[in-house]
């Protein structure tokens, strides 16, 4: 060692703040630099070379120079924290202060950064603290004292006595932790030594009470457990009764919401005409996307609820705009046409569009036609999910891409997927891929247009074919 | 039927009331109970979580209905009358006796209590207000008391449970009149409306009177909230921001709750089986966040949703939406923009830009300095200048998205 003068600072306990307050006046007065002092709690085994350090300076008289309150806030939490060297840390920042006196103002600045980390811990602690002692009841001859086991992170149970004692003033409590143990007899606080946990009662028989209450508010069909974690850290789980079970919750809940999906679908009771009724009404006033503005109105599908085939379209086109049905116009005649030469009962079928309202250019006093794009498509979904969950079918079948993309949420391309059978993303069954009539309505030559034609007719009887089937 | 006992009460109560979101006790006045008389503090602040449930949600009060059975079938309710649900009925005595008992063992803040209506509305609302005042004048309960009010109930039982309850709350259940015609027919919009504007009206002239009079009642000083459900009826994200934001300005209100519609044991048909990712009303939790705090409209946020759709995306918060969607805005430099440009940058909050305004009085900040204000660096500098930085290459990259896109694994397990 050089001749430095080492400074030893002994403070009364870990959370002693007015030790290290009034030291560390005396210190900065007399500009010691922090590297010169050697803090240490109570009579531990402190510093070897420090040991024959003479004790800080006295406080200067008048309290010395002045601090921002701000750094007092900061230091009073930072000195409950578990890390060694936050009162060096503390006196470092204090001594800068004295030059830079408007440090405190620069979170971006490292030390205060790190302190301001410590202090952020020391909070979070104090708050898990209110949050996670749980009192068991303990028959202490006549009247009743409350008892719990705590094990803070930081030496936080002094600074959060009054918290409780707000709280519980009428009641007799004890919070039993492993370095001290505070005690309220409805007047005054009492300090004791760490205990155990064997010291604290081993039960309560509300806390079964409680159990059930927790278990029983817990929505399993929205399990979030990193959510859980990030807030109630396993470290805290011992010491707490309900967390024992939590591994069954989390296990049984995906279980509980299949099952919750499944009676409802089994269950179809015989309201299902009045709730697609009230569908129908709802979507009269959809405005989930634009085309709701220069459309007429809402064309939703039609058919029996019970049907056992169903056929999605593109989007109404001039006609179905104006009567609000689908499937009345150019191509919905062809429709009818092939699937009555495909010998399907027309009104045995449910018909609907994968878009629900008509979007066009207006040139001149024609509507033309304009394809729906991916949003249009994608906002319409939730109408046609709900139809195909309300109706149920055995079979579905796309009249071309824009249905096809609507009910595999993908664009399919109709060449490929065309004259097989295909399994529904969501369940729903199965579905058949074909080409919509209006495409046979723009088709120029006459007889490629008449083998087109065939091949629809064709790939609806296949479709047909295929209800009650297997 | 054999009697049940309180614990078979309890847990058919509890689970009846899950669907109700908020579970805050927060935003009330601060109270002790250092008089030696009752039991009892709130602290003023954002109150305490007691525990967590699997699903993440904070659990803060004791959150019961006084009975399940209900003469109304609203088909998204699990408590509906034409469910086969097994119903239940405390007493208020055995409500007071279990808030009482959790409380002094610190499982709870306190006690929300919302009822199925039997009877009558005021039947109903006269019960729920008979456990408030026991707790309240019996025990000298000082614990935080969230009240659901029933709209259709006498205003005068209805002003009692304010002078009671910290917080009072009444359900728009629905974003849209039509969804609520079609999943809640007897419920009306007018007449939820109607029991908020009188709501507002009273916590509005009993907190101008007590500042007048400091022996005035307090009534509900934490305000009134509202939940809506979201996924079950045709609204989009566009069309619940705008109801909310309209909510908040024509109610006062303190919260609007999101409760993202989740499959209930025996649904009614009319209900959609399939629920909304609960990344939606993650998202939507968000973007009331940045309106509350972050200075953005509604129409910011709306301008934030996909046009076509309407929807927020869910793979990058609202927030980065809308500043890929108005990349013009940025880089912000952190030394000289003002508060209202800081608040836009993705990854900095209220907080960091609070210590940038502090801190670049003094000096000029470099990356590294916003860096150890923020949690991430990476999500912050395409959209930033620095002493030392500038995101040349980045901020005229076209495909930025997925680069300041969080990467797949850190969404949400079950979203």
């Amino acid at each position: 060692m050089t001749g430095k003068l080492v400074r030893r600072v002994t403070l009364a306990d870990e959370d002693d703040f007015d030790g290290w307050r009034d030291a560390a006046r005396g210190l900065a007065a007399e500009a010691i630099p922090a590297s010169d002092v050697v803090w240490q709690v109570g009579n531990g085994p402190g510093d070897l070379f420090a040991a024959d350090a003479p004790p800080p300076p006295a406080p200067p008289a008048g309290g010395g120079f002045s601090v921002p309150r701000a750094f007092l806030d900061l230091a009073r939490n930072v000195v409950l924290h578990s890390d060694p060297t936050r009162f060096s840390l503390l006196y470092t920042l204090l001594a800068r202060l004295r030059t830079e006196p408007k440090l405190m103002e620069d979170h971006a600045d490292p030390l205060l950064r790190r302190l301001d980390l410590l202090a952020k811990d020391v909070r979070r602690d104090i708050h898990k603290m209110r949050a996670f002692v749980r009192f068991r009841e303990l028959d202490d001859g006549g009247t009743p004292r409350f008892v719990a086991w705590f094990e803070p992170d930081h030496h936080i149970v002094r600074a959060n006595a009054s918290f409780f004692i707000d709280r519980f003033a009428s009641m007799r409590w004890s919070i039993l932790t492993p370095d001290i143990s505070i005690h309220w007899d409805g007047k005054t606080l009492e300090e004791g030594p760490g205990a155990a946990k064997s010291d604290a009662p081993g039960g309560d028989p509300i806390e079964d009470v409680w159990k059930t209450y927790y278990a029983s508010i817990f929505n399993p069909a929205r399990l979030k457990v990193g959510a859980m974690l990030k807030e109630m850290p396993r470290r805290y789980w011992k010491n707490m009764p309900e967390t024992a079970l939590v591994p069954a919750m989390i296990a049984g809940a995906q279980a509980r919401e299949a099952g919750m999906i499944t009676t409802a679908r089994d269950a179809v009771g015989g309201n299902i005409e009045l709730a697609w009724a009230a569908l129908r009404d709802e979507a009269a006033g959809c405005t989930r996307c634009p085309l709701y503005k220069p459309a007429t109105q809402t064309v939703f599908g039609e058919g029996p609820v019970d049907a056992q085939l169903m056929f999605v379209g593109e989007q109404p086109g001039d006609q179905e705009d104006l009567a609000g049905r689908p499937f009345v116009g150019p191509a919905g005649q062809v429709f009818d046409r092939a699937i009555a030469e495909a010998g399907i009962d027309r009104t045995a079928v449910y018909v609907t569009n994968a878009v629900k309202h008509f979007k066009f250019e207006q040139r001149g006093k024609r509507r033309i036609h304009s394809k729906p794009g991916a949003g249009e498509i994608e906002a319409c979904r939730w109408w046609i999910d709900q139809e195909r969950m309300l109706v149920k079918p055995a079979v579905t079948v796309a009249l071309g891409a824009t249905a096809a993309r609507s009910l595999f949420g993908r664009v399919v391309t109709i060449g490929r997927e065309r004259g097989r059978a295909l399994e529904l993303p969501d369940g729903g069954g199965e579905a058949w891929i074909t080409v919509h009539p209006s495409f046979l309505l723009r088709l120029p030559d006459e007889a490629a247009r008449a083998a087109e034609y065939a091949r629809f007719v064709e790939d609806l009887r296949v479709a047909a074919a295929r209800v009650g089937a297997d | 039927m054999a009697q049940l006992d309180v614990q078979q009460k309890l847990e058919i109560l509890a689970d009846a009331a899950k669907y109700d979101a908020s579970c805050s006790s927060s935003g009330t006045a601060k109270r002790t109970s250092r008089d030696g008389k009752g039991i009892g503090s709130t602290d003023g602040g954002m109150g305490i979580c007691h525990a967590y449930a699997p699903d993440g949600r904070c659990i803060s009060l004791l959150k019961i209905l006084l009975t399940n059975s209900c003469i109304f079938d609203c088909h998204f309710c699990i408590n509906r009358k034409s469910s086969n649900v097994r119903r239940a009925r405390f007493t208020a005595q055995e409500v007071v006796n279990l808030t009482l008992a959790f409380y002094r063992r610190n499982y709870i803040e306190g006690l929300f209590l919302s009822s199925g209506i039997i009877a009558s509305s005021n039947y109903t609302m006269e019960q729920i207000v008979e456990v408030a005042r026991s707790l309240r004048e019996d025990h000298h309960f000082r614990g935080y008391i969230h009240l659901k009010t029933i709209p259709d109930a006498d205003p005068e039982l209805v002003h009692q449970a304010g002078l009671y309850a910290d917080r009072v709350s009444i359900n728009v259940e629905l974003p849209t009149a039509s969804g609520l015609k079609r999943l809640a027919p007897e419920k009306s919009e007018g007449r939820i409306e109607t029991a908020m504007q009188e709501m507002k009206t009273a916590i509005v002239d009993t907190a101008d009177a007590k500042k007048r009079y400091k022996s005035a009642p307090r009534f509900a000083p934490a305000g009134q909230s509202t939940q809506m459900i979201v996924g079950a009826d045709a609204a989009t994200d566009g069309d619940i921001v705008a109801k909310a934001s309209t909510l908040y300005d024509r109610f006062n209100l303190r919260r609007v709750y999101y409760s993202a519609f989740s499959p209930i044991p025996d649904a009614s048909t009319i209900l959609p089986l399939k629920r909304p990712p609960l990344m939606r009303e993650h998202r939507l939790y968000q973007s009331d966040w940045l309106m509350r705090f972050y200075d953005y409209t509604p129409a910011d946020v709306v301008a934030a949703t996909d046009q076509a759709t309407g929807m927020l995306p869910l793979d990058i918060d609202p927030k980065l939406a809308w500043a890929l969607k108005f990349r013009g805005s940025f880089p912000v430099d952190v030394n000289r923009a003002p508060r209202e440009m800081l608040l836009r940058v993705p990854g900095l909050g209220v907080k960091a830009v609070g210590n940038i305004l502090s801190a670049r009085r003094w000096r000029r900040l470099s990356l590294a300095d916003v860096g150890r204000l923020t949690q991430s660096i990476a999500k912050v500098r395409p959209f930033l200048i620095a002493d030392d930085w500038r995101p040349l290459a980045l901020s005229d990259r076209a495909d930025l998205r997925p680069v300041v896109a969080p990467k797949k694994e850190q969404l949400e397990l079950f979203a």
